[in-house]
């Protein structure tokens, strides 16, 4: 099931304050975030985040195709595993 | 055969069922536009009076009911959203892999496609004897 409109979407409020100061005096920096569960707004876009996947930082630049996406969804917490050939090795 | 929607071309069978031979249309989709057009969905195709065929033709239309090539090239373009924003399920799709998070470790074979045996190759410079 969605999540109500009613609440609008979910940012942390955390990250929120920073873009809104981000925003405000116009400075462009990475924002390092563990906050994987927070929407992505309109806000959001031209901002570069570091998205915490349990391991690293994940560089994500928001572009507006991402707007509606949270921002777990790109950065992957798992490796895709494949078995190796003899050319790999 | 009957003509609908540009290359449509179902009969012999009642309409409710030959309805759904039109991709974008299922089952229910046929239902729905049977039971606004006012039609017996047990009228066998090939009876339909033009101006009933015209009447699907149009709810189908005013209905905003994307169908065949218009609707191939929605989901294309979907799928190509997700892969270019570089996302989880944009992945996923790259990779041939189930995007609802479905099992992985066995099955998934209609995404995967055929068995394929894998395991590691031998390497031929090892020493014999060796294991």
């Amino acid at each position: 099931m969605g999540r109500s409109l009613k609440k609008g979407p979910f940012v942390d409020q955390k990250l929120l304050n920073k873009i809104d100061k981000m925003n405000d005096s116009g400075e462009k920096r990475p924002i390092k975030t563990w906050s994987r569960r927070s929407m992505i707004t309109p806000d959001f876009v031209g901002h570069t985040f570091l998205v915490h996947n349990g391991k690293d930082f994940i560089t994500v630049y928001v572009s507006e195709n991402m707007v509606g996406h949270k921002l777990g969804e790109f950065s992957p917490t798992r490796k895709f595993v494949s078995h190796g050939g003899m050319g790999k090795k | 055969m009957a003509r609908l929607l540009g290359i449509e071309i179902p009969n012999e069978k009642r309409i409710e069922a030959s309805l759904p031979y039109i991709y974008g249309i299922g089952p229910s989709g046929a239902r729905k536009i049977l039971e606004q057009a006012e039609i017996d969905p047990n009228i066998r195709t090939g009876e339909l009076s033009d101006e009933q065929l015209s009447q699907i033709i149009h709810i189908v239309n005013s209905n905003g009911i994307l169908i065949e090539g218009d609707l191939r090239r929605e989901i294309q373009a979907n799928m190509k959203r997700l892969q270019q924003i570089n996302c989880y399920r944009g992945i996923l799709h790259r990779r041939g892999m189930p995007v609802r998070g479905q099992r992985t470790k066995t099955n998934a074979r209609t995404r995967k496609g055929g068995k394929r045996t894998v395991g590691v190759e031998r390497n031929p410079n090892a020493k014999k004897g060796k294991v």
